[in-house]
């Protein structure tokens, strides 16, 4: 999102300050925090993001270059880049967390897109009800996280469960669901899904209703049928909205933590088949103590972040053109 | 809708409200959305309502599959989770974190967004914001060396401040967007009229951001009330927050399947009735700076 606001707003550089000057203020501490209040405003938080996150991120960085582990206290030896080998010749935790992470991402947010767009394309146009469908989207969107990974927990239990009682009426063998070692990533992936996809539903709807009508109804006027208006008309011209939804999405879900460790615990599961990068990080960090290796973990991780943002703008910027 | 041709869309009336409302032609199509609508929302409510009906079953009767809609309810699960494992503490605890984190996140932040959005401070609300792509266990290992150093850890000031980190970078990109959208006219006549720019801010810019500050503030609460990484690292035995408290629910030999959706209906339902009532301001703040560049 960062880099969406940094070219915003360009046009009024300097408006607010020139237009109209204050009339002499009479005290001096008001004149002084009336000229300088750009800073005085911005100033605190500023401060505030400085101490808690650059430091930090800083320290991390520090971090991963030495050999730090059992306690943060414990003293500590440089040891250059030795992390970073470490990690990146480590296939059987870094890169299948790797692995883990993307599909994760890739596989959440094409369904959310998709599926997205379309429940956007049905409440496009007002109906009847229409208050009550809302309400049902807000609700996945709120609930607290945790709170929902137990509630999945419950719903595909394989013994129990109502998905797998579901299944049986119709004649489909029980499935082992999040207990199960291929099935566990992608019931994750489903539940993240249930929860987010309605984030995506409001920020396409927001994109649509903010369209003007007229290529569209040109392209009615010319004897487009919908489809061909939906993907000729409409999808081109909802692009930078999409990829507004898929940047704010994808960081979040790239960062997935809370559903993974609630439904599979330590370790992304036994067999860690849940473990994204973000979950096999936190283990190294306060489960085996390893900040040294957590932190050269978490600076690839950033990374990783950081180049998928920036690839996402790159291509934002082309389509906004 | 292929069947959808010319001559039927332009014989629709044309409404004068801002939004579509031309009816969709076929009918074919108002069946098809009927029944994907009811879908949608039975897909996204379904598994809320399971939940909340095993909050009132029995162990015995959540076993029992015969039982699954048909069974006596039960409060007992209420009364477990709620007496016995004393959430009404963990409910405070939840309830001023987040308080507490979203009003000083607002008076940080409002100002600075302010500034960020009339300066276009560009780089520097880059460096507020670059904390919402941060992943939050990079901040907690140095948190937690500092914090235990001054002995903080386990006490509220540490996990306000890290929900704080959650909530200044959210409050900052929703107020720039809206203050990004607020006419600069109405300050300039202000300070034409004798205000100071300050004083144009206070008796102007914010008595008219009230919404915008409504938004920001009830998102931060939420999602401050959802949080659970920073809570489970940072909060105490007496600071425990209600994801953290869920989370503990599970880690005894065998799962209480009532007492844990009980423990889950009871942090979902608060958050949820908050967003039923400011359902307009969350949609808002959700999409804020979604639909311009």
């Amino acid at each position: 999102m960062s880099v969406l606001n940094t070219s915003r707003g360009d046009t009024r550089r300097g408006a607010g300050r020139g237009a109209a000057r204050p009339p002499v203020p009479r005290k001096s501490f008001s004149a002084w925090a009336n000229r300088h209040r750009k800073w005085l405003f911005a100033a605190p938080a500023m401060i505030f993001v400085g101490v808690l996150i650059v430091f930090p991120l800083a320290w991390t960085l520090y971090l991963s270059l030495t050999d730090s582990q059992g306690s943060v206290r414990a003293a500590t030896e440089f040891i250059g880049l030795e992390n970073y080998v470490t990690v990146l010749s480590d296939v059987e935790r870094f890169w299948p967390a790797v692995g883990r992470t993307l599909s994760f991402t890739g596989v959440a947010l094409a369904c959310e897109v998709v599926l997205g767009m379309g429940i956007a394309l049905l409440l496009w146009r007002p109906f009847r009800g229409e208050k009550w469908v809302r309400v049902a989207i807000l609700l996945p969107l709120v609930a607290t996280p945790v709170a929902v990974g137990m509630m999945w927990r419950l719903i595909f239990d394989p013994n129990i469960g109502f998905v797998n009682q579901l299944l049986g009426m119709i004649g489909i063998p029980p499935q082992p669901w999040l207990s199960g070692q291929d099935t566990a990533l992608g019931t994750t992936i489903f539940m993240d899904i249930w929860q987010w996809t309605p984030m995506v539903v409001l920020i396409l709807l927001a994109g649509l209703t903010s369209l003007s009508e007229e290529p569209d109804e040109a392209a009615r006027m010319d004897g487009a049928n919908a489809f061909q208006r939906f993907f000729f008309i409409t999808l081109p011209l909802m692009m930078p909205t999409v990829i507004v939804a898929i940047l704010l999405r994808g960081i979040d879900a790239l960062k997935t933590f809370d559903i993974l460790y609630a439904t599979k615990g330590k370790g992304g599961g036994s067999f860690h088949e849940v473990e994204t990068l973000n979950v096999y990080a936190y283990g190294l960090s306060f489960d085996y103590n390893q900040y040294g290796l957590s932190s050269a973990v978490l600076i690839l991780f950033f990374m990783i972040i950081i180049g998928t943002m920036w690839l996402l703008t790159m291509r934002k910027k082309a389509v906004s053109k | 809708m292929t069947v959808l041709t010319q001559s039927q869309t332009s014989a629709a009336p044309q409404a004068p409200a801002p939004r579509r409302r031309k009816p969709l032609g076929t009918r074919a199509y108002k069946v098809f959305r009927v029944v994907a609508l009811v879908a949608v929302v039975l897909f996204l409510i379904a598994p809320l309502f399971w939940m909340l009906l095993a909050s009132f079953k029995t162990n015995v009767d959540i076993y029992d599959t015969a039982k699954s809609f048909i069974f006596t309810p039960t409060g007992e699960n209420y009364a477990n989770v709620l007496q016995r494992n004393n959430y009404f503490i963990f409910i405070f605890n939840s309830f001023w974190v987040a308080f507490v984190s979203t009003a000083l996140s607002l008076v940080l932040g409002v100002p600075a967004a302010y500034a960020m959005s009339r300066f276009t401070m560009g780089r520097s609300a880059l460096v507020v914001l670059m904390a919402r792509v941060i992943p939050g266990v990079s901040l907690l290992v140095p948190w937690y060396y500092v914090f235990s150093n001054l002995k903080m850890v386990g006490g509220f000031e540490v996990l306000i401040l890290s929900h704080m980190f959650v909530a200044l970078p959210l409050i900052v990109y929703i107020m720039m967007s809206y203050f990004d959208s607020l006419p600069l006219e109405l300050e300039e006549s202000a300070q034409v009229d004798g205000l100071t720019p300050i004083g144009a801010f206070r008796r102007i810019t914010l008595p008219l951001s009230v919404s915008g500050i409504a938004t920001a503030g009830i998102l931060s609460f939420i999602f401050s009330w959802n949080n659970f990484m920073f809570a489970l690292v940072l909060s105490g035995s007496k600071t425990k927050t209600l994801p953290v408290a869920i989370f503990d629910f599970v880690s005894y030999a065998s799962i209480d399947w009532g007492g844990l959706m009980a423990a889950a209906t009871v942090v979902t339902i608060p958050i949820m009735i908050i967003a039923l009532f400011t359902q307009k301001y969350i949609v808002s703040g959700l999409t804020a700076g979604a639909t311009k560049g």
